[in-house]
């Protein structure tokens, strides 16, 4: 018996479902219409360019470098007049390293006058589409693609995390500092060796604890990471783990909600990483070493409106471009130390100090 | 109703239902279905160059699934896939890179059969702890995921003088084919989709065929009698994980070799090791049943990508949708036992 | 006349399967009253019914002359009925008072109250006779005494009806005897048996009536008094039975295995066979009787390859076999029906075929190159399921879904049809009906005639005494004794096996004398 009541249950939501999905569909669709009339309607401010992103596996809400992209792409949308989508602005998300070459495909194929890939990642299929498709205009984030139809965009990451090492070493009482590293390649390396050089500018004789975790998306691995450095006496840890580095805002939060008086802050990385790190009325967060993909993106963006697009080049951004550097302390550093920084900064604008790039 | 039937229609309702089910949440998320499926559709089988990606997408998922299905067929959870698959990567890339100046006859046969081997070793080990000291494989093949994973960084790293990326690997290694991307629009279609078939018929062979596979089905299904019957129990434990293990590692070689070209430094898991329990169980741990399976995951994997792109409903939204899709179909022998029912009953009266 | 139970005209189909038709069941106040039929035959379906696991599709049940409804085992509970599984349905590492209320836990303010529970289980076991141990756990006891734990499960839900499902399967004779003891006990305190079996020896000697059941017919019930084993027989295979195997004396000739001093360990490091030596010839039937657990299926096992022997030797034929592999033993001329057909004997998921061809399918003509022809499987496994009468729909038919004869059947012509020299059968009619049995017994005898040597473990008296040339008593890992199955009683066999009459008889005695 009970199964013929399970045999028609099965039948009358088979029905329901057949019946509610036709209704509902009806609807969506008249309203999805409406939508994107309304977005394709030509407004007077409209600048006819389109521009579009693929974020690597991150995602676009990595509170790091996918993120930043995304707000310069917004940004030039919004002064621009453009709206999202077809003809505006769009990104896509990748789950998958294969997804690269698919997703930047799909962009291309929809029109959008710049392509942005944005990641060392996509080097190679930024490179594979630029031959493919010879008159769409990509541009990488963090790495060289030397096709004439590329724009890439480098960052000196030395030159801002060397001023991180500064701060660090200028605001260490116990003269321990952590670096958290996500995966030991050659961007990441560069964070580490300049703000290395950083700390020993001020201070060679601070013990700088360097660890790699080995993702970029192991919060855990971050947490426990900073865990032991804490422990250990190290009072200031500057991040270049992504979503890894998470981890570390989690344990030096846990460690001020437990003891308001401990000693702990974190360097945020990328973006301005200040909200990661409030904890009620006080915030971990000693400043954050800035990496401006939003304005890197804007740029380009913008040259490509005016006929400008830096095909076949490749864009250095430091310290002097204003393409690195450090966010707002918001009174976590005091105005000498800031001083002190600043001098840092101008030395290396002029060419004074240069800030190295590899390990020796 | 006939048991032919009954084994067309289940797969059919099932995937019905997992599209209903997915269309409710759409549209409770306030997207329109009809034009996330036609995106998937369009994503899938839009034109010759989606048809040629989505055959790419299926190559590694299809290899994928038959190293766990020919480990499970013979008594083995194989979770090593991942890893496995991983080493069979870097050493496919490695063999293309190292070597420069070999004919492709012998370079790309050299550099297939260097995944293959990396994989089977790496299947070689679990099989031996448990055919010798009775470690239990599932354990030891996690574990040897992160191996595979930490080693090959570490590999790369050496190789490339501290980058992150072992370079392109030489032409002559390539199972990228000018002439199926030319048939497909520029799609990354290339030659391991043939061996990936090629594969499926191995592990057919080797079951239903061969005295070694009589032997592999029996010490899967039962050790003692098997021991009893005078076969040799450990033996058949190792070479099953290694001929798994072999399987895995040639999906490596699909993306060394055809995919990406290269292989990198990774963060973490590819997950295509992963989706092949999936792929297998789906499949039934039949060779032709994971070609189904792997034809089903890899084209809901790779159109779903047009979901975003054409629909504009979220990834997260698309992977629920995915993943309601999928389950249906794995649960589908609920759907047969209730037909089976009714046919029962009807045939009693 | 009163009666407890009665199940009128019960009729119950599965699918298009007709499991039990027309079958009437009347249990009176207090008497045993036995249900026989083969395996198969559809006493457990009856069974199931009756205690509401399954609905029948016509007939009725009435209790105490009351039609009732048993949707589920929980009426049948408040009916006084209860069940004495065959598989016991207790969790080994519980104790047998928590085993008992388990589902049916008395509690004080939400904790359980064990004292209570453990003072009522202590007063059933005195009054009964059980003599449990409510504290004991069910892992540290023996499978006699966790029978007895089931039925005082049964007996704390208050049932004034038993039903015993093939309550003697797994027990010692010993065992057994204290559990027809225990049974009248319950009678004569007012409770009533139903006794699921096949054993007839059983059934004539505690039951006062016997219900037939062939092939999901009821055949009808007799007065135990009134018939005997032969009719029973009949009744329940529906021809003649031959109970006393018939059988020409054995001409046994040369040696063909030879044991010498042979030690085997179990997997703990105990010696479990001790400096044993043992002779079977050609042409004779070797019963090795014992009590489970003496050391029979270490000595199997070890001849066999499957199990490393410690020190000692095994010659078969004249040629050495000690600690050879499986397959170098089964070459060298032994064919082995083991002891559990579904752990050793086979490949439970595998076709009935494959599992015919499971010790040649590596040669010539099944195998070749590594290749297989696996027509030359069907083939061979046609001819054996026609000439050992193995009822499956076919070769490709799962060995899990032939019935237990008809698995037995498959193994049997497995190891017989590579004519071997010696054929070692470890219980081979373990759990099977008469028909198997008979079956069973006459191929063992065939083989004999034809000059081969048998190997017969078996734990049952009967089957022992009548089938083997010489008996060779096993106990506590020594041969005690080697006996003429002619010149010896069931008496005398069951003490030697009990361990109690470890001495030599005089040779020319006739009789034992057992002090």
């Amino acid at each position: 018996m009970s199964k013929r009541k399970y045999g028609l249950g099965l039948s009358v939501m088979l029905a329901a479902g057949t019946l509610l999905a036709a209704c509902g569909s009806d609807e969506e669709t008249q309203e999805t219409n409406g939508n994107s009339g309304e977005g394709s309607e030509p407004t007077e401010e409209t600048a006819d360019f389109s521009v579009a992103m693929v974020t690597d596996v991150g995602g676009v809400d990595d509170k790091s470098f996918n993120q930043s992209a995304w707000e310069g792409i917004q940004k030039f949308g919004e002064d621009n007049g453009l709206a999202q989508g077809d003809g505006g602005y769009d990104y896509l998300q990748s789950a998958s390293d294969a997804d690269y070459v698919t997703n930047l495909n799909n962009l291309v194929r929809r029109d959008f006058d710049v392509v942005f890939g944005i990641g060392f990642l996509m080097e190679a299929a930024v490179n594979d589409i630029a031959q493919q498709q010879p008159d769409a205009q990509l541009a990488i984030i963090d790495a060289v693609v030397d096709q004439p139809n590329v724009a890439s965009v480098l960052f000196k990451e030395q030159e801002g995390a060397f001023l991180a090492g500064v701060a660090a070493a200028l605001m260490s009482e116990s003269k321990q500092i952590g670096f958290v590293g996500g995966m030991e390649i050659p961007v990441i390396e560069r964070f580490e060796v300049g703000f290395l050089a950083g700390v020993e500018a001020v201070d060679p004789s601070i013990e700088v604890d360097v660890q790699y975790t080995g993702a970029f998306d192991k919060a855990e691995l971050g947490k426990t990471t900073a865990n032991r450095m804490y422990s250990e006496g190290v009072d200031i840890i500057f991040h270049a783990a992504g979503g890894t580095g998470n981890g570390v805002f989690a344990e030096a939060k846990e460690r001020k909600t437990k003891d308001p008086d401990a000693n702990v802050w974190v360097i945020g990385v990328d973006s301005d990483q200040y909200e990661e790190g409030a904890v009620g009325d006080t915030n971990v967060t000693l400043t954050s070493m800035l990496k401006r993909v939003d304005e890197a993106v804007y740029r380009i963006s913008e040259a490509a409106m005016n006929g400008e697009f830096p095909g076949g080049q490749s864009t250095v951004y430091g310290l002097a471009e204003e393409g690195v550097g450090l966010a707002d302390s918001r009174g976590a550093i005091p105005d000498d130390i800031m001083a002190q920084i600043e001098e840092f900064k101008q030395q290396i604008v002029d060419g004074e100090i240069t800030v190295p790039e590899t390990r020796e | 109703m006939s048991n032919r039937l009954i084994n067309i229609l289940v797969p059919a309702v099932s995937v019905v239902l997992g599209l209903l089910v997915g269309a409710l949440i759409m549209l409770f998320t306030g997207y329109d279905p009809i034009e996330g499926y036609a995106a998937l559709w369009n994503g899938i089988f839009g034109d010759i160059y989606a048809i040629g990606e989505t055959i790419r997408q299926i190559t590694p998922y299809i290899l994928a699934g038959l190293a766990v299905a020919f480990a499970f067929r013979t008594g083995l959870f194989n979770i090593g896939v991942e890893g496995q698959l991983i080493v069979g990567w870097f050493a496919a890339a490695w063999v293309g890179v190292a070597f420069t100046d070999l004919p492709a006859f012998i370079h790309l046969p050299l550099a297939v059969l260097a995944a293959a081997v990396a994989g089977a070793f790496w299947g070689f080990i679990p099989g031996l702890l448990k055919a010798k000291l009775k470690v239990h494989e599932v354990i030891v093949t996690i574990m040897m995921n992160y191996i595979a994973l930490f080693v090959t960084n570490a590999l790369i790293r050496y190789v490339s003088d501290g980058g992150d990326n072992t370079g392109r690997i030489a032409e002559s290694a390539s199972l990228g084919s000018p002439f199926l991307q030319g048939l497909t629009d520029f799609s990354r279609l290339h030659y391991g989709i043939l061996i990936a078939l090629a594969m499926v018929f191995v592990m057919w062979f080797i079951l239903e065929k061969t005295k070694t596979g009589f032997e592999l089905k029996a010490v899967g299904f039962n050790q003692n009698a098997s021991e009893y019957a005078g076969m040799n129990v450990s033996r058949n434990i190792i070479l099953s994980m290694v001929i798994a293990g072999a399987f895995a590692g040639l999906a490596g070689a699909m993306e060394a070799l055809g995919t990406f070209q290269y292989a990198n430094v990774k963060g973490g898991f590819t997950g295509i090791g992963f989706d092949g329990i999936a792929v297998a169980l789906l499949g039934a741990n039949t060779p032709l049943g994971v070609v189904f399976g792997a034809t089903l995951f890899g084209a809901l994997q790779y159109g779903s990508l047009n979901m975003p792109n054409e629909a504009g409903v979220p990834v997260e939204i698309v992977s629920i949708v995915i993943a309601i899709i999928i389950f249906f179909v794995a649960s589908g022998y609920v759907l047969r036992l209730f037909l089976e029912k009714i046919s029962s009953k009807k045939e009693a009266k | 006349m009163e009666y407890v139970i009665e199940m009128l005209n019960i009729r119950k189909e599965f699918g298009n399967f007709v499991a039990n038709d027309n079958i009437t069941l009347q249990l009176k106040k207090g008497e045993i009253h036995a249900l026989l039929g083969e395996n198969g035959a559809g006493k457990s379906t009856l069974m199931n019914v009756l205690f509401g696991l399954y609905q029948p599709e016509a007939g009725e049940i009435r209790v105490k002359g009351q039609k009732v409804d048993i949707a589920n085992p929980n009426i049948a509970n408040d009916l006084g009925i209860g069940m004495v599984h065959q598989h016991f349905m207790l969790v080994e590492n519980f104790t047998v008072t928590e085993n008992i209320i388990l589902g049916n836990e008395l509690t004080k303010g939400g904790v359980i109250d064990k004292k209570v529970a453990a003072k009522k289980i202590t007063e059933l076991s005195e009054m009964y006779g059980l003599d449990v141990d409510p504290t004991a756990k069910i892992e540290d006891i023996s499978v006699g005494m966790q029978q007895r734990v089931e039925i005082l499960k049964t007996l704390y839900r208050g049932a004034e009806i038993l039903i015993f499902d093939e309550p003697t399967a797994s027990l010692t004779p010993q065992e057994i005897e204290d559990l027809i003891g225990i049974m009248k006990r319950l009678i004569a305190e007012g409770k009533s048996i139903i006794l699921i079996t096949h054993k007839l020896k059983e059934i004539m000697e505690v039951s006062d009536r016997v219900t037939v059941i062939r092939k999901g017919q009821g055949i009808g019930t007799v007065t135990t008094a009134e018939t005997n084993p032969n009719e029973l027989a009949s009744l329940m295979v529906g021809r003649q039975v031959e109970f006393k195997t018939v059988k020409k004396d054995a001409t046994p000739g040369e040696d063909a295995l030879v044991i010498k001093d042979l030690v085997v360990q179990d997997y703990r490091g105990i010696d479990k066979v001790k400096n044993l030596s043992l002779t079977v010839r050609k042409g004779e039937i070797l019963g090795l009787a014992g009590i489970d657990g003496n050391g029979q299926s270490e000595l199997i096992e070890a001849i066999t390859g499957l199990r490393k022997t410690k020190s000692g030797t095994v010659f078969i034929n004249g040629n050495e076999i000690t600690n050879l592999k499986p397959r170098k033993v089964t070459e060298s001329g032994i064919g082995h029906i083991p002891e559990d057909r579904h752990k050793h004997g086979l490949v439970l998921d595998f076709p009935i075929g494959h599992n015919i061809a499971l010790q040649t399918y590596y040669k010539e003509p099944i195998a070749k190159n590594g290749i297989m022809n696996y027509s030359k499987v069907s083939e061979l496994a046609k001819k054996i399921i026609a000439d050992y009468d193995v009822r499956t729909t076919g070769e490709d038919a799962l060995a899990r879904s032939l019935s237990g004869g008809n698995q037995q059947k498959a193994i049997i012509g497995r190891e017989v049809y590579r004519d071997p020299d010696l054929l070692i059968a470890a219980l081979p009619t373990r759990g099977l009906d008469v028909g198997a049995i008979e079956f069973i017994h006459q191929r063992l005898i065939e083989q004999r005639d034809n000059g081969k040597a048998v190997l017969l473990l078996s734990y049952e008296l009967d089957e022992v005494m009548n089938v083997s040339d010489r008996i060779a008593v096993m106990y506590d890992g020594y041969i005690i004794d080697t006996l003429d199955p002619k010149k010896t009683t069931e008496q005398e066999l069951g003490l030697l096996m009990a361990g109690q009459a470890k001495q030599r008889r005089s040779k020319q005695g006739e009789t034992a004398h057992v002090e």
